[in-house]
């Protein structure tokens, strides 16, 4: 009845589209047979209808998804090699935890069912509450139950949409811990659907950022942090600073400079896309230092706010044409600038990123403060 | 002074409960008599005559038979429909589904003399019998409405994201109806079961218009003895019927209570 197939988990041209709007465009994309993945994005992106497509919950308008040889767009979800933690869980609260992680097992004629179903219990720790109904459990729990219903099938892709957006901040911190361990443990490929960029960052081997239905660019979280390709990805994954600036003619192999404010600043060519005169250059806050550093890249500005957090104390410097930067510096000993103070802002060149100008610098920036 | 104070609605209850149970506690005590004359209407002696033998009354049990019969048919035909049409109701948008809405509500509103008087109309003119099928057919009408209102409340609370994860763990249509969706809408359908038939078992209105000399329902018999002196045995009936629905609503109880307790 399952399928058996086994292999990369690949999407092609998946397309959904509603009768006003379309939720997901064209979207290609493969992910890896064992690997920890997510979909992150704000509410909205169609990261969540991309995971109901593949799990054959919603049926694309156009395209085809295909775990290793095997084409499944057109199976029905209950004929798929795939199961889903859902966000509100959807425990059967008629069955007790032990039958609700048999669910599965059980459609498939599978004799071991209650052997496989303790072993997953006690995988997610919870073998004591087997017998127990899901509203007896707490939030966490039930979120491992979930957890466990899906997991003890062994499918070929497990899909979790926003699995711990109910739980509490030390819970869910605990948790993403948990799923990693248990992910690397099983060796399954987990496809994780989020908002939130720090958990997506955490957890996941690669990241797919989503925004308004289509795929803003893919990596590994460090590539995405330090060289993002899109304004909205540089400010929904931390914070940038975002100065408009030319590109200089010329250059050398590694090095182009750019001109901000009548400032000319050095970036690496390898940050900088191809063909374009008008950037936005970015910086990260914590990649800027107060005071020269010997480098080419310094502004001179004015210290208009300090806030102390203990490991780290955040500036606001004010530049002469009146943008903000803001400046991260830890609590390493160096001198701390006090309000008011004229200060220079250094960085080196190769923490700088170029972005094409025609976008907008402030894209995906009020969408992080939202969320928790 | 106080202490009444205090107790003040612990005695509106009780008077409460007297005046609701007042007539269940004659109609149980009567049930005892051995009446002087044709009518049960004074305490003459105790006796358990009509509790020995409660088919004494000639056609009683005829009636009583028929009655529980028509009931249990009509309030499986009537649950079976019903539940279907509250799932449609609840579960899809479609083209006059306010208008299916609105027309369930319809035999519950109109005035059950005016609906059994065009029934009987319906039957003449369409040629089916008065008697036993006429009484099945308007019986599962009007209890449809009330299957319908009782599930329906259930399967709005119902969250579809229970059905979408049986499906995602494998489960074909079927298999997620009867194993996820019929389970947890179980507690509607019983209760809309249950009402059907009481309200079947206790019509009298549309009854009467549709039966036939052959088939006397017990609340006909009831009311065609009452001319002549209702018989002891019908005090009996009346009494084990109020036992058994009361059975019925503290089992109800006890389980729900059970299982509150296990979820807190």
């Amino acid at each position: 009845m399952s399928e058996q197939s086994k292999g990369d988990l690949s999407l092609v041209a998946l397309t959904k589209s509603f009768a006003t709007f379309t939720a997901v465009h064209p979207l290609d994309l493969t992910i890896p047979q064992g690997s920890f993945f997510a979909l992150l994005g704000p509410s909205g992106c169609g990261k969540t209808t991309t995971l109901r497509m593949i799990a054959g919950l919603e049926e694309p308008t156009g395209g085809r998804i295909r775990i290793g040889e095997t084409d499944i767009t057109d199976t029905k979800a209950y004929q798929r090699n795939v199961n889903t933690v859902f966000q509100s869980y959807a425990l059967f609260p008629h069955m007790t935890v032990v039958d609700n992680v048999m669910f599965g097992l059980r459609r498939r004629g599978d004799k071991d069912a209650k052997a496989k179903a303790n072993e997953v219990l006690e995988l997610v720790q919870l073998g004591q509450v087997a017998n127990k109904k899901p509203t007896q459990l707490s939030g966490g729990m039930q979120q491992r139950v979930a957890l466990a219903r899906a997991l003890v099938n062994r499918p070929d892709v497990l899909l979790l949409d926003e699995p711990l957006g109910a739980l509490d901040l030390k819970l869910r911190r605990q948790m993403q811990i948990e799923l990693k361990r248990i992910q690397q443990e099983v060796g399954l490929t987990f496809i994780h659907v989020t908002h939130d960029q720090e958990e997506a960052m955490t957890m996941a081997d690669s990241i797919a950022v989503m925004n308004a239905g289509r795929m803003e660019q893919l990596g590994d979280p460090a590539t995405l942090y330090e060289q993002p390709r899109s304004t909205f990805v540089a400010n929904f994954l931390g914070q940038s600073n975002l100065l408009r600036a030319r590109v200089n003619p010329g250059g050398t192999d590694d090095m182009v400079t750019v001109r901000a404010h009548d400032v000319d600043l050095e970036v690496s060519r390898e940050h900088l896309p191809d063909g374009v005169g008008d950037v936005w250059l970015g910086v990260r806050p914590e990649k800027l230092r107060l005071g020269e550093s010997g480098g080419p890249n310094h502004l001179r500005g004015i210290v208009r706010d300090v806030s102390f957090s203990g490991v780290a104390t955040q500036y606001s410097v004010e530049m002469p044409w009146g943008q903000e930067l803001i400046v991260i510096q830890q609590n390493d000993g160096s001198n701390r600038a006090t309000l008011g103070e004229a200060v220079t802002v250094s960085w080196a060149a190769q923490h700088g990123f170029a972005l094409d100008a025609s976008q907008d610098a402030e894209a995906g920036a009020e969408l992080v403060d939202d969320h928790g | 002074m106080s202490w009444i104070k205090r107790h003040l609605i612990t005695f509106a209850a009780i008077a409460v409960l007297i005046y609701m149970l007042v007539p269940n506690v004659i109609v149980a005590v009567f049930s005892f008599n051995d009446p002087a004359g044709k009518y049960n209407y004074t305490f003459n002696e105790f006796s358990t005559e009509a509790w020995t033998n409660p088919c004494g009354a000639q056609g009683i049990c005829e009636s009583l038979g028929l009655s529980l019969q028509v009931g249990v048919i009509a309030s499986l035909a009537a649950t079976a429909l019903g539940t279907m049409i509250a799932f449609a109701l609840g579960r899809y948008r479609f083209r006059g589904r306010s208008a299916t809405n609105l027309l369930i509500f319809m035999p519950m509103a109109t005035p059950e003399v005016v609906m059994g008087s065009s029934l009987l109309t319906l039957f003449l003119m369409l040629g089916v019998p008065s008697g036993r099928t006429a009484i099945l057919i308007a019986h599962i009408m009007f209890c449809v409405s009330f299957v319908v209102v009782a599930v329906k409340a259930r399967v709005a609370t119902l969250d579809p994201k229970l059905e979408e994860a049986a499906a995602d763990l494998g489960a074909n249509p079927t298999q997620t109806f009867l194993r996820v969706t019929l389970p947890l809408a179980a507690p509607g359908i019983a209760a809309g079961a249950l009402l059907a038939f009481s309200l079947s078992f206790d019509d009298y209105i549309i009854t009467n218009f549709n039966a036939s000399p052959s088939s006397i329902t017990f609340p006909m018999y009831v009311w065609g003895a009452s001319a002549r002196g209702v018989p002891v045995q019908v005090y009996v009936i009346g009494t084990i019927m109020f036992l058994l629905a009361l059975i019925v609503v503290m089992t109800g109880q006890l389980i729900s209570s059970r299982r509150n307790r296990q979820v807190a």
